[in-house]
């Protein structure tokens, strides 16, 4: 019976996924008719532009959007949120979305995306690899994709654009802050990420380049895997051999605070003045708080907030302006607990 | 002359009884790795009274850290070993239900708000709810292995690659905060008692659990189960229900877990939280010398076994080897244990004792 059950729930929830691309199945019929719709499209772009919104109401832009799990972080939470903010109907665009963390999943639903003719692929790729053919599909059938968040291993004539995070300046602002904090020694405790994750190689990069150039040394260089609980342990078994440290730069903010756990319970001060200096990256709005309290010392921003970017690559790509570059950086700021305020937490905070 | 005799006997006799007890194995384990920190650097049992940044009292060192994480683990061990011995299986999905049990914990203290100023519920209240929940999912996977025949490890891999899917969903996908100091207490120190608080919970369990043991007839019966199910119905047990039961026990060991995990750093990360603890308890099993295909068992050697497990973890640490390389010197413990305890090693270590025997005698 349970079995059973359970068997009726996933095809249900199968099923349910599908819909969501099935709306139109019509158009997808036709594949020839995409075209002369595009054509359509590109010619009504300016006055979408003008009217904006509510005139468009007939017309809206097709979006299909391939993400990863938003239960993955807080990270993708604040980004899917922040996507089905900005591709509303009220925007003009008519958006579905297919999540997924397996690279052959997102694929599926990329060519389920090309059968329904949509006008914009946007994609956030589970892996770099295996992407070439279904993209030389889709833009065979005239679909104009856009990379976000993640770069693909495929040749730059098969999407419009690419909008990620620069991972390596994230890791190179918040070294340059750390050397303009002119401590006599850094002693560092550096907690990494997943290694071999895109974040975890840009964050440490810049910290290594660092350690080699300027001489400072690193107490332990260990990954504790984006978990608190394991950063809690490592830090705790710095401090229990006595080795002494007055930087603590985690990649993300978790390990952060299974840091300060540690720090905590050993009596070391952290903060703004204190001993310890904490270093975060993420900027969750909890750890900004953390800031504000003057608790933590630095927060690194990874973008989450996408929609905007995408939204004005695909305004210039209907109006048939030719995008200046393929990859779009976008701005990441990074905190610092003496001139942060509650505006930005509230603003910034994910 | 004769007492001479005798006494030699009795000595390797003794030897041979240290031997065949079931907690030799773990802490031999132990005894090397207390050696090998004693040659290596001393100041491994170093313990320091010192104040927290809250100005109360606590011990810390490495042995403190082996007593403080090790407990959870042995928690787990402990119903682990019941699941182990009763279905001959091993339940993966411990990790998950953490998860789950945390993020039910921290919904209820929180309610809707995941930034309370102050808790909605008595965190008593919270336990008690996230314990029926633990143990619900514990029963779906009893369920599944005692009633659908599925294999243990098969049937709790439908938990082990929704869970933390479903912890997710049950706080909507916030990650809730919790500032209430006290709720702190449970994964780290009351004020005023300088040994961290998951030791005496999991003393408490330890306590519960041997008494239940003694009293009640949950050992014989698991294990009849577990060494021969079809004779043990035959003698009037009902051998489906002993199975869920040892899952349901396992989930309850999963509430107390999570709350000391979620209490530790007063929040939750659903994809991280307690990740691979399951490997751990299992190894913490196997370690304790008890056969992983179920039967016989014996608890104490599990527990020593999970506090072995955290000793490994901590030397490695303390010697800087890198985190993620772990899972390796782990292994080389089960390839040890494995080896040791198949069938083929056993009989020419036994034929081995016999043949010295023979030796002495003549």
């Amino acid at each position: 019976m349970k079995k059973k059950l359970l068997s009726v729930l996933l095809s249900t929830a199968m099923v349910a996924a599908l819909a969501t691309g099935c709306g139109s199945s019509k158009e997808a019929a036709a594949p020839a008719a995409d075209t002369t719709e595009e054509a359509a499209d590109t010619e009504e772009a300016p006055a979408e532009d003008t009217a904006e919104a509510p005139a468009a109401s007939g017309e809206l832009i097709k979006v299909g959007i391939i993400n990863n799990d938003p239960n993955e972080s807080g990270y993708r939470t604040a980004n899917d949120k922040d996507l089905k903010a900005t591709f509303t109907e009220e925007n003009g665009y008519d958006a579905s979305f297919a999540y997924s963390l397996k690279n052959d999943e997102q694929i599926t639903a990329a060519q389920k995306f090309i059968q329904d003719g949509v006008d914009y692929l946007l994609l956030s790729a589970a892996d770099t690899a295996g992407w070439d053919s279904v993209l030389q599909d889709a833009q065979d059938a005239g679909i104009r994709v856009i990379l976000f968040d993640r770069t693909i291993d495929a040749d730059e004539s098969l999407y419009e654009a690419s909008i990620v995070s620069d991972m390596d300046k994230e890791g190179e602002t918040a070294v340059e802050w750390l050397k303009g904090q002119g401590l006599s020694e850094y002693n560092i405790i550096h907690l990494q990420g997943v290694m071999g994750s895109a974040a975890q190689q840009g964050r440490s990069g810049a910290l290594d380049a660092a350690v080699a150039s300027d001489g400072w040394n690193l107490v332990t260089q260990q990954t504790a895997e984006w978990n608190a609980e394991k950063a809690q342990q490592i830090v705790q078994s710095v401090i229990d051999s006595g080795e002494s440290f007055n930087v603590i730069y985690a990649e993300n903010d978790d390990m952060a605070k299974g840091a300060v756990a540690a720090l905590d319970k050993a009596n070391i001060s952290h903060g703004v003045g204190k001993d310890v200096i904490v270093m975060g990256f993420d900027c969750n709005k909890w750890a900004l708080e953390e800031l504000l309290a003057q608790n933590w010392n630095y927060d690194g921003q990874c973008n989450p907030f996408q929609g905007v970017y995408i939204d004005e690559v695909i305004k210039k790509l209907e109006a048939g302006e030719t995008l200046s570059e393929k990859v779009i950086i976008m701005d990441e700021k990074g905190f610092d607990a003496e001139t942060i305020t509650q505006d930005e937490v509230d603003i910034y905070g994910i | 002359m004769q007492t001479k005799v005798a006494k030699k006997s009795n000595l390797s006799d003794f030897f041979m009884k240290l031997v065949k007890n079931q907690c030799f194995i773990p802490l031999a384990a132990l005894l090397l790795l207390v050696v090998f920190n004693l040659i290596a650097d001393p100041t491994f049992f170093k313990i320091t009274y010192g104040f927290n940044s809250a100005g109360n009292p606590v011990l810390s060192g490495f042995l403190i850290t082996i007593l403080d994480s090790g407990s959870e683990l042995a928690i787990l061990a402990i119903g682990m070993t019941l699941v182990t011995a009763a279905t001959g299986g091993q339940d993966i999905s411990v990790g998950a239900a953490i998860a789950i049990s945390g993020s039910v914990l921290l919904r209820v203290l929180c309610g809707t708000d995941s930034r309370p100023e102050t808790l909605q519920t008595p965190i008593i209240v919270a336990f008690l709810v996230s314990c029926v929940v633990a143990m619900l999912f514990g029963a779906f996977n009893g369920v599944l292995v005692a009633y659908f025949k599925i294999q243990p490890m098969i049937a709790t891999l439908i938990l082990y690659t929704a869970g933390r899917s479903i912890a997710a969903w049950i706080n909507n996908n916030e990650l809730p905060v919790i500032s209430e100091p006290s709720f702190s207490y449970f994964g780290e120190f009351i004020p005023g008692i300088p040994i961290p608080t998951p030791f005496f919970i999991a003393v408490i369990c330890m306590i519960i659990i041997g008494i239940v043991l003694k009293v009640t007839n949950l050992k014989l019966f698991t294990q009849a189960v577990g060494i021969n199910e079809s004779s043990s119905r035959l003698n009037g047990l009902n051998p489906a229900f002993i199975k869920v039961l040892s899952f349901v026990i396992l989930g309850l060991c999963v509430a107390v877990v999570g709350l000391i995990k979620v209490s530790r750093i007063s929040t939750i990360n659903y994809s991280v939280i307690a990740k691979d603890i399951e490997m751990d308890a299992i190894l913490a099993v196997a370690l304790g010398g008890n056969a992983l295909s179920g039967g016989k068992f014996n608890m104490a050697a599990s527990i020593i076994g999970a506090y072995v497990i955290q000793c490994l973890t901590t030397t490695l640490y303390k010697f800087n080897v890198q985190s993620d390389a772990l899972p390796a010197y782990k292994a080389i413990v089960v390839i040890l244990l494995v080896v040791a305890s198949a069938p083929a090693v056993r009989e020419k270590f036994s034929s081995l004792t016999k043949k010295l025997k023979v030796k002495e005698v003549a």
